[in-house]
C-alpha cells in the first residue's frame, strides 16, 4: 500500500546563511495492507520528517513515495488533496481547526467531504467521541478550549472517522490516560484488521511492541548520524 | 476533468513597472486558491486581471462557461464579460462599501443581483434575500435597513450574501477578512468554509494573512515583485517553504 523508494531530503535555510541541512538519504520502506510499522530513532533523526514527506506536507528531493497509485513526490496539489481525502489519513500531535466549529462537526468533516450523508456522518462522530470518553456536553463546543488530552482524543476521533486504507499516526497515545490509551490501541488494531497500512511514531514503547509488526530505524538514513 | 479557470502567462505593466508577469495556473471545480505576498507584490493586480476589472497586457484567462466550455475572458466582448460577472462570478471586495450600494436597503442589495439575472417576482426575491441574510447570520428584521446602519463585520457578511445569492461558481476575494476584528474574522472564515463545501464553489483569495489561507485555501501562490516565486499545496508551502522570501514570510508570523 505504501512504497517508499530511495528518498532523500534536505532543508535550505536561506535566511540563516543559506545553510543546507541534509536530513535524509536513501530511505526505502514498504508497508502492505494490514501491517503496522513503527518509525524509530532518536529525536531529530527524521521520523516526523519522513512521515510529513509521505503526507506531502514536506517536499521530497528525490526518490519515489507511492501511496496506492499516487506518487506523492511528483503529484500535483489536487492529486494530493484527493489522496488525503480518500486514501491517506494523518493523525498529528496537534489539532488545528477553524474557530467556532463544533467538536461534532470537526470529527464528522472527513466523512462530509467524501460525500457521506450528514446524519450518518454525525452518528459516526457521536459513536467515536463516546468511545473516546469525550463527555456529550462538550460536543457542541469548539475543541479549541479543550484540555490537551481532550484535543488529542478529538484529533484521533477525526482521524479514524473515515476508513482510510493508509494511516499515519504521530504519537497517538501521548498525553492519554490508561483507559483512553487502551481504547486508541484497540482502534488501531481494528484499523489493521480491516486492512489499513499504518506507519506510526510511538514513544510509548509498550504500545509500540503491542501493536506494531516491525520497526524501521530512521537513523540509518540520516546523513551525519549513521555509524 | 476540465479546469474551471485556466490562466496562461498573464502580464500587466504599469508603464515601465511590473504589475504582475508570467502567471499561469489551473483552478479546478471546488478548489480554493490563496495568493499571498507583501503589499505591492502584484496580488491585487493579478486578481483584478483575472476578474476582468483590468485588461492584462498579454496572456489568456479561460473560464469554463456553462454554454460553450472554455472561453478566453480577456478577448470576449464586454457584455459577455459583464454577464459572467453577474452570474457565474462573484467579487468580494476588501472594503464592503466598494461592493455594496450604501443607500439601498440590505434586502435590496441582495435582490439587485437576482434582478440582474431576470428575477422579477417581488415575493420570491424578498424570500431569497431573507434566506441569504439568515445564512450570513444577519437577522431578518434588519432587511430594510441600509448598510450604512451596519457594523463593518455585518457589511462584509452582507457583501458575501449579495455575491453568492446567484449561485456563482467562482468567487474572487480581495482581503475578505482585512480590517475586521479577530472574533468577526473567525466567524466569517467559518461561514466561508461552510459555503465553499456546501455549494462546491471555487475561490481565489488574496490576503496577507497566512492563518487565513491555512484554514481556507487548498493551494497557495506566493508573489513578490510581480512574480509568482512559489506555489503548491498550502500546508506544504507554509511548512516547507523553498524560496528565501517565503521562508522569511513564514518565520515572520507572530505566535499568539
Amino acid at each position: 500500500m505504501i512504497q517508499i523508494e530511495n528518498v532523500s531530503k534536505s532543508f535550505t535555510l536561506h535566511n540563516q546563511g543559506a545553510a543546507v541541512i541534509p536530513v535524509m538519504a536513501g530511505a526505502s520502506l514498504s508497508v502492505t495492507a494490514g501491517e503496522c510499522v513503527a518509525l524509530v530513532g532518536a529525536s531529530g533523526s527524521g521520523k516526523s520528517t519522513l512521515m510529513r514527506m509521505i503526507y506531502g506536507n514536506y517536499l521530497t528531493a528525490s526518490g519515489r513515495i507511492m501511496v496506492g497509485d499516487t506518487d506523492v513526490v511528483t503529484a500535483a496539489p489536487r492529486e494530493i488533496i484527493e489522496l488525503r481525502r480518500r486514501t491517506l489519513g494523518y493523525v498529528s500531535q496537534f489539532l488545528r481547526v477553524v474557530p467556532r466549529v463544533s467538536t461534532l462537526d470537526v470529527v464528522a468533516e472527513p466523512l462530509l467531504v467524501t460525500g457521506t450523508d450528514r446524519e450518518i456522518a454525525t452518528e459516526k462522530a457521536k459513536t467515536l467521541l463516546d468511545r473516546l470518553n469525550i463527555p456529550e456536553r462538550l460536543w457542541q463546543l469548539s475543541p479549541t478550549t479543550f484540555s490537551g488530552g481532550e484535543q488529542q482524543r478529538v484529533n484521533i476521533a477525526r482521524g479514524f472517522a473515515y476508513p482510510y486504507p493508509a494511516l499515519l499516526l504521530d504519537e497517538p497515545t501521548a498525553s492519554l490516560d490508561p483507559t483512553n490509551r487502551a481504547t486508541v490501541l484497540a482502534m488501531i488494531v481494528e484499523a489493521k484488521a480491516r486492512g489499513a497500512a499504518i506507519i506510526g511514531i510511538f514513544h510509548d514503547h509498550a504500545a509500540r511492541d503491542e501493536i506494531c509488526d516491525r520497526q524501521f530505524d530512521v537513523t540509518a538514513f540520516t546523513p551525519g548520524l549513521a555509524a | 476533468m476540465t479546469p474551471l479557470l485556466q490562466v496562461e502567462n498573464i502580464a500587466k505593466m504599469y508603464g515601465a513597472r511590473i504589475g504582475c508577469t508570467d502567471v499561469s495556473f489551473d483552478l479546478y471545480p471546488g478548489e480554493v486558491m490563496g495568493i499571498v505576498g507583501e503589499s505591492g507584490s502584484g496580488k491585487s493586480t493579478l486578481l483584478n486581471c483575472l476578474a476582468g476589472h483590468l485588461t492584462p497586457d498579454s496572456g489568456a484567462v479561460r473560464f469554463d462557461t456553462r454554454a460553450e466550455g472554455l472561453r478566453d475572458t480577456v478577448t470576449m466582448s464586454e457584455p459577455e464579460r459583464r454577464m459572467l460577472g453577474r452570474t457565474d462570478w462573484a467579487f468580494v471586495h476588501q472594503h464592503a462599501r466598494d461592493g455594496l450600494r450604501m443607500n439601498v436597503s440590505a434586502g435590496g442589495n441582495v435582490g439587485e443581483r437576482l434582478m440582474a439575472v431576470n428575477a422579477r417576482h417581488y415575493g420570491e426575491i424578498r424570500g431569497k434575500a431573507i434566506d441569504w441574510l439568515g445564512r450570513v447570520e444577519i437577522s431578518e428584521d434588519r432587511i430594510d435597513d441600509r448598510p450604512t446602519a451596519f457594523s463593518g463585520g455585518m457589511q462584509q457578511r452582507l457583501q458575501i450574501a449579495r455575491n453568492l445569492v446567484t449561485g456563482p461558481r467562482l468567487v474572487f476575494m480581495d482581503e475578505p477578512t482585512g480590517g475586521l476584528d479577530v472574533s468577526v474574522q473567525a466567524r466569517l472564515l467559518d461561514l466561508l468554509r461552510g459555503l465553499v463545501r456546501e455549494m462546491g464553489l471555487s475561490a481565489i483569495i488574496v490576503t496577507h494573512d497566512l492563518a487565513v489561507v491555512r484554514l481556507l485555501a487548498d493551494r497557495l501562490m506566493v508573489m513578490k515583485d510581480g512574480h509568482v516565486i512559489e506555489a503548491g499545496l498550502t500546508d506544504q508551502v507554509l511548512d516547507d517553504p523553498q524560496h528565501a522570501y517565503t521562508q522569511l514570510l513564514v518565520s515572520s508570523v507572530l505566535q499568539v
